[in-house]
């Protein structure tokens, strides 16, 4: 019994038509292979964020609630965003940059929406390694910058928030937004 | 291969005669099967039926009911009351937006600077705002009653939207024969109940039905439907069992067409592997 | 895996494999292992059963990256499933009508085996996995059903680990000891939780020792007779391989039925009702799968006694291949334990149908009928003891003896010689004397 070879057996030898017969199992192999892929793509799909996450993926803030001069963090995506009122003081600082200086150059202007550049809306994340950075107004600089600063590793953000000094490599990024009345933004 | 077909059809019978559900102890009214457009295995939601059940939740229904599973957001889901296939993203969707925004009751959350309630108005990602903060306030103002949260109500009742509906529109005026009916209840036919300890008629002939804690929601034109279909208190019920349906079966109408869609698949996928089978056992004696 | 193999490494990468972890080797003999040529597609059971063992983990892995095992949350955590992952309602409606279509490939598997002798020598340590298996099965989905936290979970769980009571002396501190708490509670939970991940790899390394209690006498096949040479048998693969695949597929289609078009049918309306400690369901059921044993339970009035019984009725499972004193293995050749079978198979599903319905429903509503005992005659009470009671006569009275008495239909010599001829029509030159088992 153990030595029972009938796998030989499995080559027929008055085969009429090989290919034939091979086109059958072909066939069923390809749909075989097909369900496979389509029922793998439920199991794939289920650790992308959920519906109840994706719900939040977009949210609508009234602005003219931030006084000027103020800052209001606002939770998006489950990141802080900082929603910042800036002053007229803190817009002439940011435009009078050279941008050929900065690290990650951008000009002001890419960084707000026309006519609204009181308004300055970003990730509250800092670039390096994703500690929140405070608003100091410069206090740690002279006044230089007059912007963010991120207590973990030292990185300095200007009133545009872009990188200025410290380890991170970027600006703090500005989301996706836009503004849906005078006052409201929707971002995401 | 018929005998495979006869064991297949053992396997059903074996699971589906053990699944038979037990006799009830209590009476209630036999249950009479409706028309429903999502029954069958290619039954699917009919939105207008849904939108005009939802009226009915929001305008009678919630004021005592919660329906905590179902978010802002999922009436704007595909197969739901509100979707629209210019609005994929429901969170964009202007119908679900002005009834978050119109809803009668806030959003309770706590003050992040003083630690006290306060209160705002709710968006799509928002659950719709129950009518009581919790079970307790609900049965308080309800005679020490719970009035059941109403999302997975139709999956939790046999019969499902036939039960509700036969509840809603199975409101009796109690029958001559019962004495000292329990205070502050309703009796409805549909209502799984044994009446015999209030019956003071004949013994075998004790009515059906049983004494609810919820009044009679429904009157003739309580709700009346933008899209002008009739609103009896039959048709109020129809379409408001049809939309607690869909709160807790909202992927109904996504499962029946894949599942068409798999049925087709595997009909083609079973006969290549057969055809594969027998081309290799051709020249097998067996 | 005793055998001499005839695979020569083709490669430089299968020499350097095989002389280091030969898992090319060892898969080729799974592959051209030699199987009875003459297999009918109840032998198909196997391979739906591992299939069902691989769609279970799978789906099970995946819901538990999004189930919550706390007492507060899980049943909020199913919702969730439900209602907000991506295809999270696919998954579970197919893990839980995976557990219904495990239980239904089970009970097939075990018949045959009991239908063909499978469980006789040389194949009895083989059958005593396949019965620790099925245990582990039950464990598994017992867990597995408390998992939701519906009011059946909860109930359901409840009444079964209250059968721990029953124990004298020691009964209650080892009750206490299993749930965690005064009562079935959150502590319970999740330790359910726990065992449930754990008990179905348990259930995959039995399989793997159930696979290879198989391969060292072999299959067993419709006419009970042993392999005698090579004629008598194909390779594993394609011929099985293929079988199976087909038969999975039809099994799939069953299966899809259930997942896409009546997904809560083999389920119970209140478990969508979340757990209440405080409101008893008007009725507690198991799963289908486990009502002929709460049939057996609820049969014997006194609780201890009970649980003894049910007890029992497992282990008669175990007991099964020295039970049975035929010297006949296949039950094609023993007509008369055919239809005492037939009557085996009529009391468990008998016993599954007083399992769903309370002891005091009629048998036949409205016929009013006399009493004995507690019970009236007309009761499924009654008829769970009838059924019962056939199920042990049936282990320990019918198979020890009618072996000895039966007279069997001549089996054939070897398998090749039946072929194509149904069993009913004897072989013309057929010993005269029975098959020796062995």
């Amino acid at each position: 019994m153990a030595d029972s070879v009938a796998g030989e057996s499995a080559v027929p030898h008055d085969t009429p038509d090989p290919s034939r017969r091979n086109f059958i199992h072909i066939a069923a192999i390809t749909a075989a292979a097909g369900g496979v892929a389509a029922i793998a793509w439920p199991f794939i799909d289920q650790w992308n964020p959920s519906a109840d996450t994706l719900a939040l993926s977009s949210i609508e803030y009234d602005v003219s609630k931030v006084p000027l001069g103020q800052q209001v963090t606002v939770l998006y995506r489950k990141q802080p965003l900082f929603v910042r009122h800036r002053t007229p003081k803190e817009i002439a600082l940011a435009d009078a940059v050279d941008i050929s200086t900065l690290r990650d150059p951008a000009t002001d202007a890419s960084r707000v929406k026309p006519g609204k550049s009181e308004w300055l809306i970003l990730i509250g994340v800092c670039t390096h390694l994703g500690c929140t950075p405070n608003f100091d107004g410069g206090d740690l600089d002279n006044g230089r910058y007059g912007g963010w600063f991120c207590p973990c590793h030292g990185s300095v953000y200007d009133t545009s928030g872009r990188i200025r000094k410290g380890p991170a490599p970027k600006n703090l990024y500005v989301p996706d937004y836009q503004f849906t009345g005078a006052t409201t933004i929707k971002v995401g | 291969m018929r005998k495979l077909l006869a064991q297949a059809v053992v396997a059903l019978g074996l699971v589906l005669g053990l699944a038979a559900p037990a006799a009830a102890a209590t009476t209630s009214a036999p249950l009479q099967h409706q028309q429903w457009s999502f029954s069958g295995p290619f039954g699917m939601y009919d939105q207008g039926q849904l939108q005009r059940g939802f009226k009915v939740y929001t305008e009678v229904c919630s004021q005592c009911h919660a329906i905590q599973y179902i978010h802002f957001h999922n009436l704007g889901d595909p197969g739901g009351p509100f979707w629209s296939p210019k609005y994929p993203n429901t969170n964009d969707n202007p119908y679900v937006k002005a009834i978050a925004a119109n809803w009668p009751r806030q959003v309770t959350e706590i003050n992040a600077d003083t630690g006290d309630p306060s209160h705002r108005k709710p968006t799509s990602a928002d659950v719709l705002v129950a009518p009581f903060p919790n079970d307790a306030a609900s049965r308080a103002s309800n005679g020490g009653a719970l009035p059941p949260d109403m999302s997975l109500l139709a999956a939790a009742r046999e019969g499902g939207p036939d039960y509700i509906y036969a509840i809603a529109t199975g409101f009796r005026p109690t029958p001559a024969g019962i004495k000292n009916a329990p205070p502050g209840k309703y009796y409805n036919i549909a209502f799984p109940g044994d009446l015999s300890s209030y019956w003071t008629g004949d013994p075998n002939a004790v009515p059906t039905g049983g004494f609810i804690s919820m009044p009679p929601p429904l009157t003739d034109c309580k709700v009346t439907f933008d899209d002008g279909k009739p609103c009896k208190v039959a048709d109020e019920a129809r379409d408001v069992a049809a939309f607690l349906q869909w709160a807790s079966d909202p992927k109904m109408d996504q499962r029946k067409q894949i599942g068409t869609a798999v049925m087709i698949y595997l009909g083609i996928f079973s006969l290549l592997l057969y055809f594969s089978y027998r081309s290799i056992w051709r020249d097998v004696e067996h | 895996m005793s055998e001499h193999s005839h695979y020569e490494p083709q490669t430089a990468i299968e020499r350097w494999l095989d002389a280091r972890l030969p898992i090319v080797r060892f898969s080729k003999e799974l592959l051209d292992f030699p199987t009875p040529k003459n297999l009918n597609y109840w032998w198909t059971f196997g391979g739906i059963l591992a299939f069902c063992l691989g769609v279970q983990i799978v789906t099970g892995i995946v819901l538990a990256m999004h189930y919550d095992p706390s007492a507060a949350g899980a049943f909020d955590s199913v919702q969730h499933i439900m209602r907000d992952v991506n295809y999270g309602w696919l998954i579970r409606y197919i893990h839980s009508n995976g557990a219904s279509m495990f239980f239904v490939a089970v009970y097939i598997h075990i018949f045959r085996g009991i239908y063909y002798g499978s469980y006789k020598a040389p194949r009895e340590l083989l059958w005593l996995i396949g019965a620790a298996i099925y245990l582990t099965m039950m464990a598994t989905a017992f867990f597995g059903y408390v998992l939701p936290w519906g009011q059946m979970s909860f109930w359901g769980a409840k009444v079964i680990t209250s059968i721990f009571g029953a124990i004298p002396v020691i009964g209650p501190a080892i009750m206490t000891w299993l749930v965690g708490s005064f009562t079935v509670d959150a502590p319970t939970l999740n330790r359910f939780f726990s065992l449930h991940y754990l008990l179905p790899f348990v259930i995959a390394g039995l399989v793997a020792l159930h696979i290879w209690a198989l391969h060292v006498p072999g299959n067993n096949n419709p006419t009970g007779v042993n392999v005698k040479s090579k004629s008598d048998t194909v390779a594993f693969h394609p011929y099985y391989t293929v079988k199976d695949g087909f038969a999975v597929s039809l099994f799939v289609i069953m299966f899809a039925i259930f997942v896409f078009f009546m997904p809560e049918a083999l389920g119970h309306v209140d478990n969508n009702i979340p757990a209440n400690p405080l409101a008893t369901p008007a009725h507690i059921v198991p799963e289908w799968y486990l009502l002929p044993y709460y049939a057996i339970l609820r049969a014997i009035p006194d609780k201890l006694s009970g649980v003894i019984a049910l007890a029992v009725a497992i282990g008669c499972l175990f007991a099964l291949p020295w039970l049975d004193r035929s010297r006949v293995r296949s039950m094609r050749y023993r007509p008369q334990a055919r239809i005492y079978f037939a009557f085996f198979v009529v009391a468990c599903l008998i016993l599954g149908y007083c399992g769903a319905h309370e002891p005091d429903d009629q048998i036949i509503p409205g016929l009013a009928a006399f009493n004995i005992g507690d019970s009236s005659i007309n009761s499924m009470a009654w008829l769970s003891r009838i059924a019962g009671l056939y199920y042990f006569a049936w282990f320990l009275l019918i198979n020890p003896f009618l072996g000895l008495r039966e007279t069997p239909l001549p089996v054939p010599d070897s398998i090749s010689t039946p072929v194509l001829s149904h069993p009913a029509a004897a072989p013309a030159g057929a010993a005269a004397a029975p098959e020796k088992k062995g």
